[in-house]
């Protein structure tokens, strides 16, 4: 069963992105009125916008939080070419029983030419590091040397595409086996250049990112990507959100240790989606990377789950308002509803559910008339 | 269309169309998606915390003894489950009935019913594979379990019992009928006596009904009887019975006949009553107990299938029919599967599953995801309880014994627990400090530093940096410290300072800091001579940074001022050349930058006091030295 609330979001315009934090107590939103909001959950679990300002000049993009090791710091992406990092200044002390918290901007990145796509905090053990992703093909990676002096941000690599850029995700895997290494995402409908994903290696001899691989199956414009958590695994499992849903597996290969240049990555496709039937836009994984989430132009999101035997399968479907999909036809005919059946969950599937739809499972609700007995140890009259 | 996952599985949606953007109209909502956990219930609440206290006690069970010994405990332990559930559902059913608002009534129903479905799979499971009964008492414990789960006959009977005339209460043939489906046949024995006083004339019929009832052989496991002597026992006692109702004993009394017909297992009549009998598989029990009592378990599975479908009439089992079948087949993985698609909740599969493991029931698949099923279960469950505020500490010790992908997924989740406030970082931290979860433990002391600093509390800022281990951090802050005192004249956290011990030594920063602070104190304390040989040790020992020097040899001139020589004349040369030092680079510096005229004056004005000060003492420190003790 899932419990929906609404928030009302009081932007002036379409919102673009939305952000949790590390520990999901705040939120980010960002528009194409050009501001972006901060949202706290309170103890009571409501949300509050503590803080609502204007970020850029043009329709902001995407929004996303660093890693709180570094503070309370923001970094948005616009349309007007800029990208910028916000850090909260803790107020005054009105201003916190108010409830409002003040960020001011400590820099803003400019050296791109065209609208800035994405923009992507490094993992936490790069340090304060953050790429972004423009239409012209370029992805530019900061890095702030003193984490204290967040207005000293210096550009580290320019990488050119040569596809106009629309996501970048970055490898979350700390292990020492794994370079540092990031995914890019093109929408770009050059027919040329066929693979619309890259995969960019950080190299320690020549100290620059080299393309390790090309995803050349995707050839359709790709809208998000991202990389799962790792969890200790050798290989790296990347979700992509194009005319549908798919998983690839990227293994290491091994190399011999007088090769230099990236590692290279045997490609695998791991599973494909298009139960949204139209394009999918966004695609994220949950911590522990067991659960993936897509939302499309269908207007639904949709929960994908590995079972233990590594088939992955629709768990769940869940519509714009947040109400779940209800079972329509084509649901096996064993499961028939009873009253007071509960509507199953995304973690059921442990094996087999009909792909793409809920079906209305029955519980083991007997007639109402249980409740007016006092004793417990009456078994149910009927199922 | 938009979303981003939460931790704890919340998805925000953002309501939008992409593809096309319309533009202007303004965008109303965001959903916040929240799965309906169970976690959530206060009452269920308990039900996961007393269940993890019972995991706990059975993972730590010696492994030396053969599981064949364990059983017992095994057997004790499915209990205690099953009687935690009970306990659960005793509340929920109290909750329901006196909740005012009709949906939390249906709710809690709902709950109840869910939980009554799990404890007769669980019952099931225990007698089939935890205890795993022989023929002969395989269908006694069978027995058991229905009689636990259909107790609706000790209520009709109680109010059949209390009414004037029992033998005339219009439910004293169900109850006569369902003690005998039940086999309790004293019990029958006893309600048929009533009827028997009712009815003088018969009471030949009735004496011999008595004598049948009392004569019916049950298997007794601890006895010196042998399975197959009971059985030729108990098929004589059955023809017996055939003969009697063969040659019409009961014929003019039809519920006698009835009961007659049913001791001897006549399936038509069993499904005649339905309605007492209310599920197939008390349909079978009773079948079976009329009909094959020395059932084995390997044919549990035949009898079970035919029951069925000669009870349910549409023929299309409900999920809770599948389950309870396939354990009847002995499928145990089917009954782990069908539980975990129809529940909502991980509980019950991961823990029977994890009982079941350890009685070596499973056998182990390799698996991708987790390396069995069991740990997958585990694993999926604990995921759930993280999010909770305060059952994520249950939740610790699964993943504690999740061989395989526990610690990392432990990792991962112990991250992003909300740091609300000082005592639950503490409470996380030592949690990673007890699993040397080394990189958790700086990461969490990290930010709690980090978000001391930004609200200003260095004190707080400073023993998070310590405890990170992090000299880096640490410098910086005792930089902020420094840097305050210039400001204002004093220190803030000065218990902190004070007590640093050894753990001042993290950073050099730190360590003069620490000194610093020590050498106001002894100068408080009037230890002059002390103090005055701290003070220099740190600017020879070039412990304090020369930025700071200044504000040292300041600190001295009180010193130096004192009527009593403190300095010793070495010391004081030491302290001259130190100013001598500052005074050059300070001029050095000055003429590279453009400073501003009235910084430099004071700073020499400061200069030549020091100066004469030092000279002065200087005089009366060689004069004292000089001077002959008589």
């Amino acid at each position: 069963m899932f419990v929906a609330r609404s928030i009302a979001a009081d932007h002036k315009d379409l919102i673009h992105d939305v952000s949790y934090d590390f520990h999901g107590r705040r939120m980010a939103t960002c528009s194409s009125d050009q501001s972006v909001k901060v949202w706290d959950k309170s103890e009571n679990g409501e949300w509050h916008c503590t803080a609502s300002w204007k970020t850029h000049s043009g329709s902001v993009w995407r929004v996303t939080w660093a890693h709180p090791e570094f503070g309370q710091v923001l970094a948005s992406c616009s349309f007007d070419r800029t990208a910028a990092v916000w850090e909260e200044i803790v107020g005054e002390s009105n201003d916190k029983q108010r409830g409002l918290s003040h960020w001011i901007k400590r820099t803003t990145l400019v050296d791109s030419r065209t609208s800035v796509t994405d923009v992507k905090f490094a993992p936490k053990h790069m340090g304060l590091m953050l790429a972004t992703c423009s239409a012209d093909g370029v992805v530019r990676i900061y890095e702030a040397p003193d984490v204290m002096n967040l207005s000293q941000w210096s550009l580290q690599h320019e990488i050119s595409c040569k596809l106009s850029c629309s996501c970048i995700s970055w490898n979350p895997s700390s292990s020492r086996a794994h370079p540092p290494m990031f995914a890019v995402g093109s929408d770009d409908s050059n027919v040329t250049y066929g693979g619309k994903v890259q995969i960019y290696e950080y190299n320690e001899n020549t100290r620059k990112y080299s393309k390790a691989e090309t995803l050349m199956t995707v050839t359709d414009a790709v809208h998000d990507i991202a990389f799962a958590p790792n969890l200790g695994r050798s290989f790296h499992v990347l979700a992509i959100a194009t005319k549908d849903v798919r998983i690839f597996k990227l293994v290491p290969l091994r190399r011999e240790s007088t090769t230099t240049g990236p590692t290279k990555l045997e490609v695998q496709i791991v599973a494909q989606f298009d139960n949204h039937n139209s394009q999918v836009w966004r695609v994220s994984w949950n911590i522990t990377s067991t659960l993936l989430a897509s939302s499309g132009d269908d207007g639904c999101v949709r929960l994908w789950k590995a079972n233990y035997m590594d088939n992955w399968k629709c768990t769940g479907i869940l519509k714009g308002d947040g109400s779940p999909l209800t079972g329509s036809s084509g649901q096996p005919s064993a499961m028939s509803t009873v009253v007071g059946s509960s509507i199953q969950t995304s973690q059921n599937a442990l094996n087999g559910m009909s792909a793409g739809r809920i079906a209305k499972r029955a519980s083991f609700a007997p007639p109402l008339r249980q409740l007016t007995s006092p004793k417990i140890n009456q078994s149910p009259a009927y199922y | 269309m938009g979303f981003a996952w939460g931790p704890g599985d919340i998805l925000v949606y953002e309501t939008q169309n992409k593809a096309s953007g319309p533009t202007g109209s303004g965008c109303a909502f965001i959903h916040v998606v929240r799965k309906d956990e169970d976690i959530y219930s206060p009452i269920l609440r308990k039900l996961f915390n007393e269940s993890h206290h019972i995991f706990v006690g059975l993972q730590t069970i010696k492994d030396d003894l053969p599981s064949k010994s364990k059983k017992p405990q095994f057997v004790s332990i499915s209990r205690n489950y099953r009687s935690v559930i009970r306990a659960c559902m005793e509340e929920l059913q109290q909750a329901a009935v006196s909740a005012n608002d009709t949906d939390m009534a249906t709710q809690y129903g709902n709950q109840v019913s869910i939980l009554l479905a799990i404890e007769l799979i669980w019952n099931l499971c225990e007698v089939l594979f935890i205890d795993a009964a022989p023929a002969g008492s395989l269908l006694l414990h069978l027995l058991d379990w229905v009689r636990l789960h259909k107790s609706d006959v000790d209520e009709k009977a109680k109010g059949v019992l209390q009414s004037d005339s029992p033998a005339e209460h219009r439910d004293y043939w169900d109850v006569v009928l369902s003690y005998v489906l039940q086999g309790r046949l004293e019990d029958t024995r006893k309600m048929l006596m009533k009827q028997a006083m009712l009815q003088p004339a018969a009471k030949s019929m009735y004496k011999l009904m008595d004598s049948l009832l009392s004569k019916m052989p049950f298997y007794n496991p601890g006895g010196t009887q042998t399975l197959t002597e009971f059985d030729v026992k108990w098929r004589n006692w059955h023809e017996e019975v055939d003969r009697y109702l063969k040659d019409n004993s009961f014929a003019s009394n039809q519920h006698l006949e009835v009961i007659c017909k049913i001791l001897l297992g006549d399936e038509d009549v069993l499904l005649e009553h339905k309605e007492l009998l209310s599920t197939w598989y008390y349909f079978l029990i009773t079948r079976l107990l009329y009909c094959h009592p020395t059932v084995k378990p390997t044919e549990l599975h035949y009898y079970a299938q035919s029951s069925m479908m000669m009870f349910l009439d549409s023929g299309v089992p409900e999920p809770l029919d599948s389950i309870l079948l396939a354990a009847f087949e002995f499928d145990i993985h089917q009954v782990i599967k069908d539980c975990s698609i129809a529940l909502n909740n991980w509980w019950f599969v991961a823990h029977l599953t994890d009982l079941l493991d350890h009685c070596k029931l499973l056998q182990s698949h390799n698996l991708h995801f987790g390396s069995n099923l069991r740990e997958f279960l585990l694993l999926e469950y604990a995921s759930g309880l993280f999010t909770h505020h305060s059952l994520w500490q249950c939740a610790v010790d699964y993943f504690d014994h999740c061989p395989e992908f526990g610690r990392v997924y432990l990792e991962l989740q112990i991250e992003r627990v909300p740091l609300d406030t000082e005592r639950k970082a503490l409470k996380v931290l030592r949690i990673c400090e007890e699993r040397q979860m080394s990189e958790q433990v700086r990461s969490i002391c990290k930010i709690m530093a980090m978000r001391a600093v930004r609200n200003n509390r260095l004190g707080s800022a400073l023993s998070w940096s310590i405890r990170a281990k992090d000299a880096a951090f640490a410098t910086l802050i005792s930089e902020r410290f420094l840097q305050d005192y210039c400001a204002k004249g004093t220190f803030s956290d000065l218990d902190l300072i004070d007590n640093l011990g050894s753990t001042m030594l993290l950073s050099d920063r730190l360590t003069f800091l620490g000194k610093y602070r020590e050498f106001h104190k002894l100068y408080g304390e009037k230890c002059f001579s002390d103090a005055a040989k701290l003070l220099l040790s740190l600017m020879t020992a070039k412990i304090a940074p020369q930025s700071f020097w200044m504000t040292l040899l300041t600190d001295a001139l009180p010193l130096l001022e004192q009527k009593e020589v403190i300095f010793s004349a070495e010391q004081t040369y030491e302290l001259m050349y130190c100013l001598e030092e500052l005074t050059s680079s300070l001029i050095t510096a000055a003429s590279g930058s453009g400073r501003p005229m009235q910084e430099e004056d004071v700073e020499v004005t400061k200069v030549e006091m020091l100066r004469l000060a030092l000279a002065r003492n200087l005089a009366s420190a060689i004069v004292k030295e000089g001077t002959m003790q008589t």
